[in-house]
Formats: C-alpha cells, structure tokens, sequence
C-alpha cells in the first residue's frame, strides 16, 4: 500500500511556496527593472545566486541562518518563540530560496519587454501609478509571469538538497516525495520509489500542461478590462 | 524586503490541519538512514508501549545529520553510523557523553554476482589474476570504504586491489556496479545486501581485520526532555532493539 503523505506534503510546500515566489518574484522584478541604485548589479546577483549554487551549499546556509546561533534563528525564536529547523515551514522556505530566482528572472525578462510608451500612454491619459500596473504593465508582462511561474513550481517541486538540510527527513511531516524517493531507492526499495516518481512525473506534468492551457485561454478577469 | 504578508499566508497555508489529541512530549530521533527500517519499526512499537510519548524520527548521512545538530535542529536522540561524528559533538560538548553506548554493528562482506562464476571465495581472492574490477565506497567519504581499505592493508593485498578499484560514491552504487556485472565483486556491509536480489556473499571481512563497525547512540545535551529520550534510549538498546536489529542483519554489541 502506498503511503501518500510525501504526495500531500510536496503539494503544500509546491503550492505555498508557488504563492510567495509569484508575489515576491513579481515585486522585486518590477522593482528592479525600473528602479536604479548604486550596488544594483549585486543585489541582482544576490537575487540569482541560489540558481547557480548547488542547493545543498544553499541548504547549509539557510540551515547556518536559522540555526539556534545564526542571526535569523536566534531573532525568530527570541520575538516570536518560532523554531523553524524540521519542520514543514523549513521546506517552504528551502523551496522558496531555490526557486525564485526562476520567477524573478522570467518576471525580469517580461517586464523589460514591456514597451514604456504604452505605460506612459495610460499616465497622459490620467491613470495612477498602481492603475497603469495593474492594467497595462501586468498584463503586457503576463505570459512571462506564467513561465516563471510555471518553471518554479516545478523546481519547488523537485527541490532536495536545501530542504534535506533544513527540513530533515520526517516520514509524515517534512519527507516529500523527492526526499521519499531518494530514500526508498538508498534503502533498496526500488518499487515504492517507481511508483513515487510515476506519481510526481504525472503530477508535475498536469500541473504545467494544466497552467499552459489555462494562461492560453484566458488572463484573469481583472485584467481584461 | 515585503516579507512578512506573505510568509504568514504560507504559515496558514501550511498549517491548517487536525491532529489526534497533543501527546505529553515528542522526541525527535535523529538517525544513519541505514538504520531506517529498524529505527522505523521501533518506532511504531515504542508506541504502541508508551502512548503518551510520540517519537518521530528524521534519516539522512551522518555527517548532515551532525551538522543539524550543531545548528541547532530540535534533536533528542542521535544514532550515526560511525564513531567520528559523536566524537566531534561530543567534544563541542553538544551530547552528553555518559548516555553514549553501541546501539548496533555491522560487517563488512565480499559480494558477487549470483549468476557468474567469479571464483571468489575470500577477501584474499580479490588479488587473483581473473578478477579484474572491485567496487568499494570511496575511502576518504564512504564509512565502508574506509573499512574495506582497512582489511585490505591487513591482508597485505591493498597494492594489488587498488589497480582494478572502482570508487563508488556510496555504498548502493557499489551494489549497483556488482549487480549489473561491471565489476566482478564489490565491498559492502551485511545489511545492504538484503536490498538486492541477485548478489550474494562471498565472503565475511575477519573480525581482527579492521575497526569494529558500530553505531554508536547519544542523548543530545540541550534535549528539554532528558528523562523521557534516556526511556526511549533504553528500549531501543533493550531486548526489542535486539531482537529487530538481528532480524535485520546487524550484529549486537
């Protein structure tokens, strides 16, 4: 009998950290393309370095940062009492630190494409600066948004080397399924890590063919305005 | 940087869900994932025994394990598959050193592909002529390879193995190798034989041949819950622990 909690599990932290990466990913893009300031190109580099470090030397910092010594922990657990290390909300934030700089790429690349003139068109014409966003510059930008999305949830999906380190590996509170796979496969048990991966190809799969259809056809209602 | 909407959002998210009736405390063990089938199944009979105490338990390398807990991850109980990474706690003062005692062992064997004939029979025979590849873990990172080279030196054949080593990565890829034929035997433990059918044991490492394998088992030091992780330590060190381990293909202390 298959246990399906790695399933729910990966779907939580997938979706949870699909919320905060398409809000912040957005924001920061947009207020990257527009905004200049002395040190901008390292703050870029700062935004992009979880994409090119292996996610287990991204999963000790994190793990460094949030452990009882480090500067975030010891804030966390001081003002709120919170201790994040092994638990779901780990995973979140290890899959969240990994895969936004996918969205905040493809975000960047969307809103550098979008033509200035038609913003400043809707500005003559009396529209504020949160309406010629909302309007104009978010849906001009929109099928990048939708690929950016679309590629980080799929490596949030995926993601095991950062959440191994922060998360550990609890059967029913932090083993996602590719956790589970990796250690069903250690353990011998190539049966049970088939099946997980089936489930998480098929998964993942529906997920983005379901994406693509859906951005194909349709903007958000509030957009088509 | 907007940070906290959003990761309040995802804390409701994450943890809107019901749970049976909160018990007294939970442990956290933190153990070798090699041990992942015993410690899981003493696990659930620990339970059964002592409803009040839920213990959740957490795998993974030794050495990351022993990273999270020097960071601080909330863990109560550590079993590592080797000596080296207690030591290192234990000299940053982070377990406590009295509770330290061998949960389990374990011994390294020879094993071959069931279907060729290799015409290996012993450790001794991996210098022969006709066999011509060796797998074995990667000594300076793998426990067991560690161990194997250690038996080889023994034997005073360690030169003659070396030129036809195989370095794996870890201890499945070896059986991997032996098992798809790319190599005419391999060194692992007993108990990661049992994960792979159509490989069989050669051979057994003499006792006196190498350190002793073991895995040792402490109480971390700034566990809330000493009195219940030193209950909990002494069950699985206990006549069920023995029972499960041997079971399994460990050795007992």
């Amino acid at each position: 009998m298959i246990d399906w909690s790695p399933v729910l599990l990966s779907l939580r932290v997938g979706l949870s950290a699909l919320v905060v990466i398409f809000v912040l990913g957005t924001l920061a893009a947009r207020a990257m393309t527009r905004r200049h300031f002395p040190g901008k190109d390292v703050v870029d580099g700062l935004l992009v370095l979880p994409l090119v470090l292996p996610p287990v030397v991204t999963g000790f910092l994190l793990l460094v940062l949030l452990g009882r010594n480090g500067p975030v922990g010891r804030f966390l657990e001081g003002a709120f009492g919170v201790r994040l290390l092994f638990t779901l909300h780990a995973a979140v934030l290890a899959a969240v630190v990994v895969a936004f700089p996918l969205m905040y790429q493809s975000a960047k690349a969307a809103f550098q494409s979008v033509d200035t003139r038609l913003e400043d068109a809707a500005r003559t014409l009396g529209a504020g600066e949160a309406r010629v966003f909302l309007t104009v510059t978010l849906p001009l930008a929109w099928p990048g948004l939708v690929a950016g999305t679309v590629l980080s949830f799929a490596r949030s999906l995926g993601e095991f080397g950062a959440t191994v380190m922060v998360a550990g590996n609890i059967p029913g509170e932090t083993t996602t399924v590719p956790l589970a796979i990796f250690f069903l496969a250690d353990a011998g048990d190539l049966r049970a890590a088939g099946i997980y991966a089936l489930v998480i190809s098929a998964l993942s799969m529906a997920m983005v063919v379901a994406l693509n259809v859906w951005t194909r056809r349709r903007r958000p209602g509030w957009m088509r305005r | 940087m907007r940070f906290r909407p959003p990761f309040l959002l995802v804390l409701a998210l994450v943890s809107c869900r019901d749970r049976a009736p909160a018990p007294r405390v939970t442990l956290t063990v933190a153990a070798a994932a090699s041990l992942y089938e015993v410690v899981t199944e003493l696990d659930s009979l620990y339970r059964t025994e002592h409803p009040d105490v839920a213990v959740r338990a957490t795998f993974g390398a030794s050495g990351a394990l022993r990273q999270q807990i020097e960071q601080g991850a909330p863990v109560d109980v550590f079993i590592s598959a080797s000596e080296r990474h207690v030591d290192a706690l234990q000299r940053a003062g982070m377990v406590d050193p009295r509770s330290r005692r061998v949960f389990a062992g374990n011994e390294l064997v020879v094993v071959a592909r069931m279907s060729a004939a290799t015409g290996i029979y012993s450790f001794q025979d991996l210098a022969l002529p006709q066999v011509q590849r060796v797998a074995l873990g990667a000594p300076a990172s793998v426990p067991a390879g560690e161990y194997a080279e250690q038996v080889l030196r023994s034997l005073g054949i360690a030169e003659a193995v070396a030129r036809k080593a195989v370095y794996a990565q870890n201890v499945r890829q070896v059986l991997a190798y032996v098992e798809r034929g790319q190599v005419d035997a391999g060194i692992v433990y007993l108990t990661d034989v049992r994960a792979v059918r159509g490989v069989w044991v050669v051979a057994t490492a003499p006792p006196a041949s190498h350190a002793p394998i073991t895995y040792p088992l402490v109480l971390v030091s700034r566990s809330p819950h000493h009195e219940d992780a030193r209950a909990y330590a002494a069950f699985l060190l206990g006549p069920r622990g023995r029972e499960v381990l041997a079971r399994r293909g460990f050795s007992l202390p």
